[in-house]
């Protein structure tokens, strides 16, 4: 046992200040006595010595053991107590403390006793609640779940950054034939959980979609909802509805009344139709009736006029057979329309496409903001009739409208640009671009109808005329002399009179939309760097690759890829990548039986210059993670300037991580590894079995990262770097 | 007097037939067989009405139209847009941009006849 010098101190005390007492006492007697006195006293005292030591010892000792005692019982049960209490108070150990020492002691400790008991009772019931209420968000889910699979449309559900959260079977069908290589990736490096929505959709529409969507919310229109139009790379036309996701507002009393916005947005949900099909048959339908109306019209015309002249009496016979020549003429050249009209061959590209309704003024300060944005000139508003409700393609009216006011401010310096809204009567209203300044010839300003539109440092294939043509509209220029002003119009059609109802009947109603207890939403994307987010929260692609043999820089290659998701700390088995690549060479026998893969597998597999850029889609905006990634690095990297691909995003090495996380073990095998997190081992070196392996032991090994003091990515890059492990390079 | 009439159309078939009609009506006729060469007759021979078509190689009936309307020396031609297109945006912009009167092929001659002739001598 440890000497407790406390213990023993407290001990000896007595017996030390009764031994000073004494001889001060003595000393201070002594010094009022004189020599004759002091020979007496001394001469009294000195056979009597050994009697005054031996009382001094057994007071000493009595008030020794007392004082000890006391001590023991008024500083150390306090002192013990408080060690318990913080023990209690530290862990979630539920234990009672032996009482002891004074009463008070013995009460205090009964009462963190009870304590005790009181805080285990609450933790148990708030055990149940979370339990409970996990319940019903797991039963929310299933239901979510179950309706999401039933739907016939792709509905995708993303968050504010546009990143993936929810996604049903058919979007993923839908995602996959818009997947510019669907038999490598199968889509999935277009859709998954967490991926950018933006590989797919134009992020400025979808930013204009959610714009629209949010001065409805604020206006409190009953279904804020846009919709908008988009082709793919591949040419498919999709039309996407966006629906919002609203926040979830405080809870009541947290936040005062009219504190926060109600129309707070935390996402959107999509829903998506591929057009491509109907809007090719649409088209049609509109080119066969196009042809036939006002193709036949000037024909028609011709022939009535020829016919009318007829009907004259006094018409010489050489005019009359004139007229009988334009007669036939006319009437061979329709029957010739209508044969080719039938065998579908006459083709004009009109586009109808398809609008949305929308108040005017809203556009006119949508348009007004960015004109002021991207050209920094001073615009207004001039006579807008806030009543008007358009039908219209917002987006490319307005990427018309911004390249017009470009070019009247880059040409011509002009300084003022203001918009107006009028009711032009008959179901259309004119929407005005006016400016003053510097006279320009019409030609010029209308040689720009037919130019592609710039807006700022991008343009499109899109004219002003197709934008007008694509609402069925006019548009012109002309000059208001007196006012020394000069406009462009465009003559829009009016919306039919829906939407106004709908915003003038809206209910206010705060109730929370269905599936609202989702925690989707929470994981917005922080604008952190990469090195300081936490590996539990970030995506992983973990990869794997067979190849022909250990040497790339002696020829070797890569003869396939298997790749797997990490996605919110989870496996993504579904989202997964495994592709055989034809090496342009021999398999070398002796490997054969290690990874399977004989030479006839590979035969007529995509090379390497297909594979790798789809492989790059499917691992953007990820970690890569590899077992002796190393080693796979180095046959990508060989491979960079033949694909043009390049991964530059982290990686990470399980086997490194490994020799972090148990420096003292032998191997740092996979197989080895995945025994030691038992780990089960199924289809072992096919690329896309060790991928998950590698992901499962990855995922393993996060925490007891964690617990080592390394939580982010910049960490644990770090102490790979230091093992023994990185030194070896290949 | 007699009233000067310009006839312009890129399609022979119908200039036979107007031209027959507006000289029957007893008028002095011209014709122009595109946009550029209309504005030039015009300019040079100013006619007092146009019967202008739209769709035009070179210059359509619309930009022909709005020259003319920014010419000073023309702004007392009186144009009737002929045309095809049977919207009713298209009528809006030719009546937007300076047009007198707009028909729509095919048209009856008889009406023609009579609008130019209600143009040219309105009743006093």
């Amino acid at each position: 046992m440890r000497l407790n010098w406390r213990e023993v101190a407290a001990a000896l005390v007595p017996g030390a200040v009764l031994a000073l007492w004494t001889l001060a006492a003595g000393a201070i007697l002594v010094a009022t006595l004189d020599a004759p006195e002091r020979g007496t006293l001394y001469a009294l005292l000195e056979p009597r010595f050994a009697l005054l030591v031996l009382a001094w010892l057994l007071l000493s000792a009595a008030l020794g053991v007392a004082l000890r005692a006391a001590w023991l019982h008024w500083v150390v049960a306090p002192a013990r107590l408080v060690e318990q209490a913080q023990i209690v108070l530290g862990t979630d150990v539920q234990r009672e403390i032996a009482p002891e020492g004074s009463a008070e002691n013995r009460a205090l400790t009964q009462s963190i006793n009870a304590l005790v008991r009181e805080r285990a009772g609450l933790r148990a019931d708030i055990g149940r609640k979370v339990q409970e209420a996990s319940r019903e968000i797991e039963q929310e889910r299933s239901r979510l779940a179950a309706l999401m699979s039933e739907l016939t449309q792709s509905v995708v559900v993303c968050n504010l950054d546009g990143r993936i959260l929810l996604y049903n079977s058919r979007a993923r069908l839908q995602f996959r034939a818009l997947s510019q290589s669907p038999a490598l990736a199968d889509g999935a490096e277009l859709i998954g959980l967490g991926r950018s929505i933006y590989a797919v959709l134009d992020r400025k529409l979808v930013a204009h979609a959610l714009e629209s969507v949010q001065q409805r919310l604020l206006r409190g229109v009953a279904n804020p909802s846009a919709q908008f139009v988009t082709s793919t790379h591949g040419g498919q036309l999709l039309r996407a509805q966006m629906a919002p996701v609203r926040a979830i507002a405080a809870a009541p009393g947290e936040v005062a009344a009219g504190d926060a916005p109600p129309a707070a947005l935390s996402g959107f949900v999509l829903m998506l139709d591929n057009i491509t099909r109907d809007f090719a048959d649409e088209s049609l339908r509109d080119q066969l009736l196009h042809g036939l109306t006002e193709g036949s019209r000037a024909s028609l015309g011709n022939l009535q006029a020829a016919v009318e002249m007829l009907d004259f009496d006094d018409v010489d016979a050489e005019t009359r057979e004139r007229f009988h020549a334009v007669i036939r003429d006319e009437v061979r050249a329709m029957s010739q329309r209508i044969q080719s009209l039938a065998s579908h061959t006459v083709q004009t590209q009109k586009t109808r496409w398809p609008l949305e309704d929308m108040l005017g003024a809203d556009l006119i300060s949508a348009a007004l903001r960015r004109i002021e944005t991207l050209y920094g000139c001073s615009v207004s508003a001039g006579d807008v009739d806030a009543s008007l409700w358009l039908r219209v393609d917002s987006y490319s009216l307005l990427q018309a409208l911004s390249g017009l006011a470009g070019r009247l401010v880059e040409e011509y310096e002009v300084r003022r640009i203001s918009l107006r809204l009028a009711n032009a009567g008959n179901e259309r209203a004119h929407l005005d671009l006016v400016w003053a300044g510097q006279a320009m010839s019409t030609e010029t300003v209308m040689s720009w109808e037919a130019d592609p539109i710039k807006v700022g440092a991008d343009s499109s294939a899109l004219t002003v005329r197709d934008v007008v043509e694509r609402h069925g509209g006019a548009f012109w220029f002309e000059r208001e002399r007196v006012r020394h002003e000069a406009f462009f119009r465009f003559l829009l059609p009016l919306a039919s009179g829906q939407e106004q109802l709908a915003a003038s009947l809206v209910v206010h109603s705060e109730s929370r939309p269905e599936y609202y207890d989702f925690d989707l939403f929470t994981t917005s994307a922080q604008a952190e760097e990469l090195a300081d987010r936490r590996l539990a929260d970030l995506s992983y692609t973990v990869f794997d690759t067979e190849t022909t043999g250990l040497e790339p820089s002696a020829g070797d290659e890569i003869i396939q890829i298997g790749a797997t998701r990490i996605v919110g700390g989870k496996l993504r088995r579904q989202e997964s990548f495994e592709q055989l690549v034809d090496p342009r060479r021999s398999i070398p026998a002796a490997g054969i039986p290690i990874h399977g893969i004989q030479p006839e597998m590979v035969a007529g597999q995509p090379t390497i210059d297909v594979v790798l850029p789809a492989f790059h889609a499917f691992a953007q905006d990820t970690v890569l993670v590899a077992h002796n990634a190393a080693f796979d690095m180095r046959f990508l990297q060989l491979k960079e300037a033949a694909t043009g691909v390049v991964f530059d995003q982290p990686v990470l090495d399980t086997l490194l991580l490994s020799a972090v996380v148990h420096p003292n073990q032998q191997s740092h095998r996979l197989e080895e590894i995945a025994a030691r997190f038992d780990v089960a081992v199924l289809g072992r070196h096919t690329a896309l079995g060790d991928a998950m392996v590698t992901a499962e032991v990855f995922l393993k090994m996060v925490p007891l990262l964690a617990e080592k003091g390394i939580h982010t990515l910049g960490q644990a890059r770090e102490q790979a770097q230091k093992t023994y492990f990185a030194r070896v390079r290949y | 007097m007699t009233y000067k009439i310009l006839i312009a159309d890129d399609e022979p078939n119908i200039l036979i037939s107007l031209e027959y009609l507006m000289k029957r009506e007893g008028y002095q006729v011209l014709l122009a067989r595109d946009g550029n060469e209309a504005l030039a007759v015009m300019t040079r021979e100013r006619p007092d009405l146009v019967l202008l078509d739209v769709m035009m190689p070179g210059k359509t009936g619309f930009d022909v139209c709005q020259a003319a309307r920014s010419d000073d020396a023309l702004s007392g031609v009186k144009i009737v847009l002929l045309t095809a297109k049977g919207r009713d945006t298209d009528i809006a912009k030719g009546m937007a941009l300076g047009a007198t009167d707009y028909m729509t092929k095919p048209f009856s001659t008889k009406e023609l006849a009579a609008r130019v002739r209600s143009l040219l001598e309105p009743v006093a």
